[in-house]
């Protein structure tokens, strides 16, 4: 996409659209890493600050929806330009959803600052990291068109998958030795599972961009490793 | 993760055809036009297939109306053009001696950007060609082949009290669904359409649309268009022609979403060559 098109205004229409979505991820970048710092440091007041501005990634996710739909009515773009429009279209979906994960997490964190800590949260902390390493890239990888680094971050999910469910063992295990674990740990689960949903998310981001380069989606199945499906934890413990 | 997919796919019905020999109208080899010294179109190769939209598309002077013309061979009557390589229909060659030219454009005929009705009334605009060819056994029998034309081309309803009145009384979409009538009325194969929705506003563009799809159950169609989003809409299949070569040939929903040529792409999405 390396020359310009004749209308100019389109370009600048193709650059905003490239703009809002970079404003939205790093919001959303943002979001999770402050949700993740909050709920390691059990800080209630930044959890709350995290939760007040998920809003605005909302307005964004607007923002992109209006533009998107005013560009294909007004331009009738096609090909590469399509296929880019399209690719914001869901990408900013996406990032909405990244967001919502983070408030999320940001709202157990106020119920598990109540409670005595327990030592899974670090393993939490990890998958929070690898998490927002995989966002962080895959934006960068939209936003370059850059199909082998997106590509590198949907093979990442693999290593996320068996975190979260080795984190999946470890929580049951807590909650069977000790029932009084069992609130906290059962929060952490939650915040287990919408990490691992933010790194689905990651995946399918690695996959538009795939599509708005190359104009098909990845061929090869996605991997597909979460065993905490079938998890069990034996009496006896470990 | 649902997402369009511009991979090939099962055909739908709107799509589906044989792609068997006889399921081709044109099969044209390495066509080459002269207009005197200025080489208009350089070894085309392309096959028309039956009952397909074929659309035409790349910026003025690309050769697609000059490759066009030489399917009927409209060519032949501007003076110094030559036309060397092969065009078949139905695997009789087009250009040979033997071709009765005017029998040729019977079975090939032609809908231009402005609409030509004869200055006649809107019936003998129909009826001239059927009866010049001999078509029509008797009165009945020409009243029928109007009629049926009239009707095919979406027209009947709009002018059936008025049959005699003239043809250019009518408006600039009905007088350009005269020409598809009177294009029909010698039963040809196929229709060639030169920018035919070009002078029409945009509901007698949607109605000759519309007439296009109903009419490919019965003709192949091939259409020059400068507008891609009309070749989007109407056409199954795309050539992008520029400086006097197709670039690329293909299904219409690949060339539009994902074309494999740099020159395609840059073309249908607006950008500099």
């Amino acid at each position: 996409m390396g020359s310009h098109h004749i209308v100019k205004s389109f370009d600048d229409q193709l650059k905003r659209l490239d703009q809002l979505i970079a404003e939205m991820g790093g919001l959303a970048e943002t979001q999770l890493a402050n949700a993740m710092d909050a709920l390691i440091k059990r800080d209630s007041d930044k959890a709350a600050q995290v939760v007040g501005l998920d809003h605005r990634l909302d307005e964004l996710e607007q923002e992109v929806d209006h533009h998107t739909v005013s560009m294909l009515a007004l331009r009738q773009p096609m090909a590469s330009d399509l296929r880019q429009i399209i690719a914001a279209l869901k990408t900013a979906n996406i990032l909405e959803r990244v967001g919502d994960y983070a408030k999320n997490v940001a709202r157990r964190t106020a119920t598990l600052a109540e409670m005595p800590p327990v030592p899974p949260a670090l393993t939490v902390g990890r998958l929070g990291r690898l998490a927002q390493e995989m966002i962080k890239d895959v934006l960068d990888a939209y936003l370059a068109r850059d199909v082998d680094k997106a590509h590198m971050v949907r093979e990442r999910d693999k290593e996320l998958d068996a975190l979260h469910t080795s984190l999946f063992r470890e929580l049951l295990t807590y909650m069977m030795e000790d029932p009084r674990n069992i609130t906290a740990c059962t929060h952490l689960l939650f915040v287990a599972k919408n990490l691992e949903r933010v790194g689905d998310h990651a995946t399918n981001l690695a996959e538009l961009t795939h599509f708005a380069v190359k104009g098909v989606m990845p061929m090869t199945q996605r991997p597909q490793e979460d065993a905490s499906y079938f998890a069990v934890a034996e009496p006896q413990g470990k | 993760m649902t997402m369009i997919q511009t991979q090939p796919q099962e055909p739908t019905l709107r799509e589906s055809r044989n792609t068997s020999e006889d399921a081709v109208t044109f099969v044209t080899r390495d066509v080459t036009v002269h207009y005197g010294a200025k080489k208009a179109l350089d070894n085309v190769s392309l096959d028309i297939n039956k009952n397909d939209v074929t659309a035409l598309i790349g910026p003025s002077g690309c050769g697609k109306s000059t490759y066009l013309r030489c399917l009927n061979r409209m060519n032949d009557i501007i003076p110094g053009c030559r036309v060397s390589g092969r065009i078949l229909l139905d695997g009789e060659d087009v250009y040979a001696k033997s071709m009765d030219v005017v029998h040729l454009r019977a079975r090939v005929g032609m809908v231009f950007q402005k609409p030509n009705p004869f200055p006649k009334s809107i019936y003998e605009n129909v009826a001239y060609g059927p009866r010049i060819h001999g078509i029509a056994r008797d009165r009945a029998h020409l009243d029928g082949i109007v009629f049926t034309s009239l009707e095919k081309a979406g027209l009947l309803g709009e002018v059936k009290d008025r049959l005699h009145e003239p043809g250019t009384s009518l408006s600039g979409g009905q007088q350009q669904r005269l020409c598809i009538a009177r294009a029909i009325a010698v039963q040809p194969e196929v229709i060639l359409m030169d920018e035919p929705c070009s002078a029409l506003d945009p509901i007698a563009t949607a109605k000759i649309e519309e007439l296009m799809d109903e009419l490919r159950i019965n003709y192949s169609i091939v259409i020059v268009t400068h507008s891609m989003q009309q070749a989007a809409r109407v056409s199954q299949r795309t050539s992008f022609f520029h400086l006097g070569v197709i670039v690329e040939t293909g299904e219409t929903e690949q060339i539009f979403t994902n074309p494999i040529d740099r020159r395609t792409q840059d073309y249908i999405t607006g950008r500099f060559g």
